[in-house]
């Protein structure tokens, strides 16, 4: 009789995707209890979660260490801006399409910075970054170097009152960062995760076995910029300006991104959650020590890199086997094994 | 089918002033197995790189199964059906020994889901590695990594199997063991290159024997005629054929 078999993906999820509707939906009504303030720190922190989870995908799965994805949160803020400005799009349909817009840049970007490996690859992105901010900041029907703000009427657009816009820029946050880490779960739970994962693991044996590795690094690279686009769009609407510098800022929107990944457990997906958590508690506790602030994040972020580099919870994962999104496929037998060669070979009494 | 199934015509391959591979034509048939032995450096590794694609050949041609892959990329050459196994494992260390070959089955093969999780099963029965399947591949000891590396290079259901060392540090029995495993393999019907250092084993599967010294071909036909040439026992000065 052959022996049968099926794949488990494991009960977890579907407890822990139940807590995550309520946890969103407790989220979602949080602008109602809370003043205005913490609303706009979770806020940010939804965001971030997204950015975090973004550059996670791209770096941590994909391999693609870049230090460029400012490029795209700049490309995406400007993109909602002219959409909005000029065009008179609606500013929340002009989101997605900012997503669209740095997407679209984003291949032929892919096509030059894809040739570069490791950390060329890395210093590549860079460049292109600065190239963006630098050509950005020469088109005086951008604003040139001082930027550009929304315009009353467009503020408008998004509603009347004060209050009520905050609240809508906390759901768009909240909605983009929970958009983003279902994409990712969602991701990595089919195929392109399976093959992601590999490439994560040996980029030579995952080819060897038949992945199209390069494809794979190009779909990710490209949907990530989609994304990172729209949240950029999303963070320049909510600020009501931008500028070469703000738009492009290399530490806002990538070195605060890597710190929350590396010292949150890059790879993982619940690396990136901790680390958000992490840097915004150290960002509330040393606010008042000005640049001591970054050197201190700074040396953390190294510490980590050297003596820790899966993280925290490369840590927790590994001594309590915990797995909050379950990715992993388990192999479970239905009928009994027919013959094992080579198990009688590991028992040397056999 | 006309013609083999592997054909390596005149491949040449340099690292700087070193010639790892000088004109190097060799030919796999189709079901044949074919054991490579040859000192360490002569190039034995890097000839599996030019088969597979790992390393691009600086002059030469390679056809499989009629068609030319000299230029063609490594997966497209797996997705033809050429498997293969690391001297050095590449486990992907994170994910379980099951998802290693399940992703050999996905992308490899070319299979559903559904149908690669029994495919799997039974690789990993004939390979010993069932009770390890639902753990990480990192945690395998090397003689486990290896068998990992024959495991997943199934998976991927080739037509030929490429071989690297994955005999060394075995004990006697499981040599036999690992023996019986590579003739079952061959029984149904795929193609495999070999490279070995433990002869005795090599010989006892294989059907024809090639030495590699200095990036070429030392000496090439029936195992025992080859072993008992003498400018193979030079190279091998020591190592017992029986
Ligand atoms: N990527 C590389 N760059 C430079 N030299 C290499 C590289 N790969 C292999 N070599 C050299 O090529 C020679 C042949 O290596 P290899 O094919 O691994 O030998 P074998 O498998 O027969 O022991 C060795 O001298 C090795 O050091
Ligand atoms: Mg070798």
């Amino acid at each position: 009789m052959r022996a049968a078999f099926r794949i488990d993906r494991g009960a977890a999820g579907r407890v822990f995707g139940l807590a995550a509707l309520i946890a969103a939906a407790a989220l979602a009504s949080l602008p109602l209890w809370v003043d205005s303030g913490v609303t706009r720190l979770a806020g940010e922190m939804a965001y971030y979660l997204a950015l975090a989870q973004l550059w996670n995908l791209l770096a941590g799965y994909a391999g693609l260490v870049s230090v460029g994805q400012q490029a795209y949160v700049g490309l995406g803020g400007y993109a909602l801006f002219v959409l909005c400005g000029s065009l008179g799009v609606h500013p929340l349909l002009a989101i997605p399409l900012a997503g669209a817009a740095a997407a679209a840049l984003s291949l032929p970007i892919a096509l030059i910075v894809f040739r570069l490996r490791g950390a060329q690859f890395a210093v590549g992105t860079w460049v292109v970054a600065e190239i963006c901010q630098l050509v950005i900041a020469q088109l005086p029907s951008l604003g040139g170097g001082s930027g550009q703000s929304l315009t009353a009427a467009v503020v408008r657009a998004i509603a009347a009152g004060r209050t009520t816009r905050e609240m809508i820029f906390y759901w768009c946050s909240l909605a983009a960062g929970l958009a983003v880490l279902a994409l990712v779960y969602g991701l990595l739970r089919s195929r392109i995760g399976l093959a992601l994962t590999a490439i994560r693991d040996s980029e030579p044996a995952s080819r060897s076995v038949g992945v199209d590795t390069f494809r794979t690094k190009l779909l990710t690279y490209v949907v990530v910029a989609f994304c990172t686009g729209a949240v950029g769009g999303l963070i320049f609407l909510q600020k009501l300006r931008i500028s070469p510098d703000s738009g492009f800022g290399l530490q806002d929107w990538t070195v605060v991104v890597i710190f929350m990944v590396v010292i949150g457990g890059i790879g993982t997906i619940e690396g990136p959650f901790l680390g958000l958590f992490i840097y915004f508690a150290l960002r509330q506790l040393l606010a008042d020590y000005g640049s001591w602030y970054l050197i201190i994040l700074g040396c953390v972020a190294v510490f980590f890199m050297l003596y820790a580099r899966d993280g925290i919870w490369g840590w927790i994962s590994a001594r309590f086997g915990l797995q909050l999104f379950p990715v992993r496929r388990h192999l479970v037998r239905v009928t009994p094994a027919r013959r094992a060669s080579l198990d009688d070979a590991a028992d040397p009494k056999g | 089918m006309t013609g083999p199934l592997l054909e390596l015509v005149e491949v040449s391959k340099r690292y700087g002033a070193l010639t790892v591979a000088d004109r190097l034509s060799l030919a796999v048939g189709d079901g044949e197995a074919l054991g490579v032995i040859g000192p360490n450096g002569a190039g034995k590794s890097t000839m599996f790189n030019l088969i597979t694609g790992d390393v691009r050949a600086d002059a030469g041609a390679i056809r499989f199964a009629g068609g030319d892959v000299t230029a063609l990329a490594p997966h497209l050459r797996c997705r033809r059906g050429i498997g293969r196994s690391y001297q050095i494992p590449h486990p992907f260390a994170k994910m379980t020994v099951f998802e290693n070959l399940l992703v050999a089955a996905i992308y490899g093969a070319r299979r559903g889901e559904r149908e690669s999780a029994a495919r799997c099963g039974e690789v990993l029965d004939l390979t010993g590695l069932a009770a390890k399947a639902n753990i990480p591949a990192g945690t395998l000891t090397l003689l486990e990594r290896k068998r990992l590396e024959l495991a997943r290079a199934l998976a991927t259901e080739p037509r030929l199997l490429l071989l690297d060392e994955i005999g060394g540090g075995l004990t006697e029995h499981e040599t036999r063991a690992l023996v019986e495993t590579i003739r079952a393999i061959r029984a149904a019907g795929t193609a495999i290159v070999w490279i070995e250092h433990i002869v005795h084993a090599l010989l006892s599967v294989v059907d024809r024997l090639v030495v590699i010294n200095f990036g070429r071909k030392l000496a090439e036909g029936e195992p025992q005629a080859v072993m008992a040439e003498p400018r193979v026992r030079e190279v091998y000065m020591g190592i017992p054929t029986q």
